[in-house]
């Protein structure tokens, strides 16, 4: 017998079983949602429009748009439908429960890890990734060491590279966005106060101390880079067979090239500064993470053309007297400065507080559709994604959700969840909990 | 540059802006300042959020000497009344944080022992802790502050009103129960920091911390045996008899058991709630609330027949193995068991936006408004025991108030005013306009100090014979904050 590749076998079964309603079965199937409100971030909302998808992607989207024959027709009437929302920072698949080791695979010992790569670690069945989806996050960047209890001990500067993944798979192949969306570094801190587990308390050195510290690590990621690119070069040299092949410098090739983007973990003005000075220098391509302190360096940020992805505005200002609202006036601040920044959970747990992130900084200053792109547009643009996502175009990825209202607000519902043109059960651990134990029977006395 | 010159002028710096800090205090600056209470104030026009009966679409609140008089559609008020105008704002209760670490001077655990209901979180209150500003700013009026959950017993807690600005003796909520922090689980057995602090203390096991609460309360029982006998007996003028020897880890337990002290236990397992819940009922005392509780909802009908409370938090999981099955759904499934539920912060951050934390229940479990507006409101109220004074708008209560410029049930209000007793303890507005002079004086502290640092360099290089160095602005800061705690790392404090 012809053995047919998995994908096609599978293929025919299902167009044998379903006839026309299936015959992207694999992929996707056609879908029409119609009579909804289409916010495409691409241009003003449409009113009472429809969407088609195809193939898993978008095929057409607007008020005159015919629904196709044999797709499968989801009515929203009274429903809205958004781009899915992207998680610029998370640790997602990659680390389970936080305070237990064995579950966690962001951090790896050594100071240089450029060939470390995120979607290696990546658990597809992880109970993050559906509970996340139900809020309406439909791709994420998946970065390794990029923050958590699990970090703090780790002194890695090169942590490896980030993935973009969508949110439903069976393996990593048929989640992966982008295998390998940016190099993390760790960007070195002045760090005057540690926290001391065995004594429980906090140890402070002298500014001059920390000071030198940090430059030491700056002057050490200064000289890998020296290396890689020496290294880059001796590549291009097809004749230079002599000499020893080094993985970790060569994954730092494309890096070293322009080609793929450094994710810089910095929050301080002063970190920041000197990353972005050190980019420049390397040549490197530039994404801020973190960038708690982003406004005082905003028109650097600016002039240089570097990203933000906002650590959640949800937290704690930088320093007991800056203004109490400091984290959540700062996106409207980036915004007038001209600064593109997106929002992110820097996290897995609190991923679903993304549309929460973005509509407080509504409520302070930043417009209702910028608010909306930081979620959607801006991190697709910012990790070169935006061909693909973060709109709803015809021809891009048909990561969609339809929602009951406003997707930023907490009380609004997704209703219905598309990733890659599939649609996708918002199903989840937490919601399989709540239903068994609604149903527990009343305790006999 | 030497360490010794600049850690002095760290010093100088460091001083300069406590003095001015001092200044500030006295001067009373906009944004922290407390005026004088008018004795009449009218908040005017606007809906109403009561938390006890309902919303008022278009209504006016008569507050008089630091209560609630009147509340209603349109209210006359003297001339001489501070006029609130609110059309188009909403009014809320105060917000009620149940579970809270703010306003602490240094750690909250004292952590050497299993049982540590000696110490008192109301020794050491620290009112100028920026914290207490900053839920303010958040609606926050009234905040549980509870000791660590390093013990099976832990210390001595108590409640707060967030008085920012008076000193710390000015916090307690008068007439409020005093409470003591219980621990269950994880945090008492040391599971997540054994490998980081080294040694070995028991429990290590849930067994164990049973049995640890088990023990206190077997000692407790006869310490108040001894002291019942000895008080029966001293008045009657029995010759040689002794008191019994005081104890201070024993009298808190005590007051528990004679349901003086509210018992505030932090928990996470099903099986631990019914284990605490077993242990009260054999020795008598009453478990006023269980804090975190994110298994609550599996075992809601035993807390509810219990009589007990729930606190818990919105949607936080899986930072550890005993928060991997919490659910959203938590607050809403409990409620609907007949369980007073609330949601509390054990953050300062998280307090900020705890009414948006509520409005999540409305999605999560499908609570009504008026019943997720209790889970930050009038539910803890309920739970500290102070239900009488705050927690809703009506007649007679404190004017504990918030002035949000939109719903509250959603994640786009800001607070524009908080109440705390009728005094307008935080306004956006003051607070915005306050904080040019603020720039400005730090910046000529700043200055000044630099200078001070300059002469100081000077006077050691001379001999030396040395320019001093041109100097980057950024080293005349005091000094460099940490990075700001990742999102797991503030979670993992007291939790």
């Amino acid at each position: 017998m012809i053995r047919l590749p998995q994908r096609f076998q599978l293929f025919v079964i299902f167009a044998g079983l379903l006839g026309p309603i299936c015959s992207y079965a694999q992929t996707a199937g056609d879908y029409a949602i119609t009579h909804a409100r289409i916010f495409t971030l691409a241009g003003p909302p449409i009113e009472d429009g429809t969407v088609v998808i195809h193939g898993g992607k978008i095929a057409a989207a607007g008020a005159a748009v015919a629904t196709p024959p044999g797709a499968q027709v989801i009515d929203a009437q009274g429903l809205q439908v958004y781009p899915g929302f992207f998680d610029a920072v998370t640790q997602m698949g990659l680390r389970e429960i936080a305070s237990v080791p064995a579950t966690v695979d962001t951090t790896e010992t050594g100071l240089f890890n450029p060939d470390l790569l995120a979607a290696t670690a990546v658990l597809p069945s992880s109970a993050h990734i559906p509970v996340t989806r139900a809020a309406g996050v439909t791709q994420v960047i998946a970065a390794p060491a990029s923050g958590g209890l699990d970090s703090e001990g780790a002194n890695s500067q090169i942590a490896g590279q980030a993935s973009a993944i969508h949110l439903t798979g069976w393996t990593i192949e048929e989640m992966l966005l982008r295998k390998s969306a940016a190099l993390v570094m760790i960007w070195p801190s002045v760090e005057t106060r540690s926290f001391d587990f065995s004594t429980f308390s906090v140890k402070e050195k002298p500014f001059s101390d920390a000071k030198k510290e940090y430059d030491k690590q700056v002057n050490l990621l200064a000289g890998y880079f020296e290396q890689a690119r020496h290294y880059a070069q001796l590549l291009q040299i097809p004749t230079a067979a002599n000499y020893a092949r080094d993985l970790k410098l060569e994954a730092m090739a494309p890096v070293i090239r322009g080609e793929l983007p450094v994710l810089v973990f910095a929050d301080t003005a002063r970190e920041i500064r000197d990353s972005v000075e050190f980019c420049e220098k390397q040549k490197a391509k530039m994404i801020l993470a973190g960038g708690t302190e982003a406004w005082k360096v905003k028109d650097l940020l600016r002039s240089k053309g570097v990203p933000v992805i906002l650590r959640p505005t949800l937290g704690e200002p930088p320093e007991k007297d800056s203004p109490y609202d400091r984290m959540l006036t700062q996106p409207e601040e980036l915004r007038q400065a001209g600064v593109k920044a997106a929002f992110a959970s820097f996290d897995n747990s609190f991923a679903r507080r993304m549309g929460q992130q973005a509509a407080n900084a509504v409520a302070h200053g930043l417009p209702h559709d910028e608010g909306l792109k930081g979620v959607t547009l801006y991190p697709a643009q910012i990790f070169g994604l935006d061909s693909q996502l973060g709109t709803i175009e015809s021809g891009k990825i048909a990561n969609l959700i339809v929602t009951n209202g406003d997707p930023l607000d907490v009380t609004t519902e997704v209703r219905y969840l598309f990733i890659q043109g599939q649609l996708t059960s918002t199903d989840n651990k937490q919601k399989a909990l709540y239903e068994k134990y609604l149903n527990r029977p009343k305790p006999a006395r | 540059m030497k360490p010794r010159t600049l850690a002095l002028g760290v010093v100088v710096v460091t001083s300069f802006a406590f003095a001015a800090f001092l200044q500030a205090r006295e001067k009373a600056p906009p944004g922290s300042a407390i005026d004088p209470a008018p004795s009449v104030i009218l908040i005017r026009n606007a809906t109403i959020l009561t938390a006890s009966h309902g919303a008022i679409d278009k209504g006016d609140i008569l507050i008089k000497d630091g209560k609630i008089s009147a509340v209603g559609g349109t209210l006359k008020a003297p001339g001489d009344a501070l006029v609130i105008e609110a059309t188009g704002q909403f009014v809320t209760p105060g917000i009620i944080d149940c579970h809270s670490h703010i306003a602490v001077d240094g750690s909250v655990n004292e952590g050497s022992v299993s049982v540590s209901s000696m110490v008192n979180i109301a020794d050491v209150l620290n009112s100028d802790d920026i914290s207490i500003y900053r839920d303010l700013a958040g609606g926050v009026t009234v905040a549980n502050i509870l000791h660590g959950s390093a013990n099976s017993i832990g210390g001595q807690t108590v409640v707060i009103k967030l008085r920012w600005g008076q000193p710390a003796a000015k916090l307690p909520f008068e007439g409020a129960l005093p409470g003591i922090k219980f621990a269950l689980g994880e945090n008492p057995k040391r599971s997540n920091l054994r490998a980081l602090t080294g040694g070995e203390r028991y429990p290590v096991t849930r067994m164990g911390v049973e049995e640890t609460i088990r023990s206190a309360f077997t000692e407790a029982r006869d310490y108040k045996k001894a002291w019942d006998d000895y008080n029966k007996r001293a008045p009657a003028g029995e010759k040689n008899l002794l008191p019994p020897r005081r104890d201070l880890r024993l009298d808190p337990l005590v007051e528990v058991l004679e349901g003086k002290r509210l018992v505030h236990a932090h928990c996470y397992r099903e099986d631990e709630i019914l284990m605490l819940l077993r242990v009260a009922r054999e020795f008598g005392f009453h478990v006023q609330t269980l804090q975190h509780v994110l298994e609550g909802y599996k075992v809601a009908d035993e807390i509810a027949a219990a009589g007990t409370g729930a606190s818990t938090f919105s949607d936080w999981w899986a930072y550890k193995v005993e928060a991997y099955d919490a659910i959203p759904y938590n607050a809403a499934l409990m409620t609907k068991r007949g369980v007073v539920v609330s949601i509390n912060s054990d953050d300062a951050t998280e307090a900020t936006h705890l009414n948006q934390e509520a409005a999540k229940s409305i999605l999560y479990g499908g609570l009504t408004r008026d019943e997720a507006l209790k889970l930050v409101t009038l539910n803890p109220a309920i739970q500290l025991g102070i239900d009488k004074r705050v927690g809703s708008i009506d007649v007679g209560k404190d004017a504990d108030l918030v002035i949000y410029n939109h719903d509250p049930l959603s994640a786009y209000a800001v607070v524009e005013k908080t109440l705390v007793d009728g005094r307008v303890y935080f306004d956006r507005a003051r607070d915005i306009a306050g904080r040019p002079a603020l720039e400005k004086e730090k910046k000529e502290l700043l200055e000044k100090a630099a200078k001070e640092q300059e002469k100081e360099k000077e006077k050691e290089k001379k001999p030396e014979g040395r320019k001093p160095e041109e100097k980057k602005p950024e080293e005349k800061k005091p000094e460099e904050k940490p990075k700001p705690p990742q999102v797991n790392a503030q979670h993992g404090g007291a939790q």
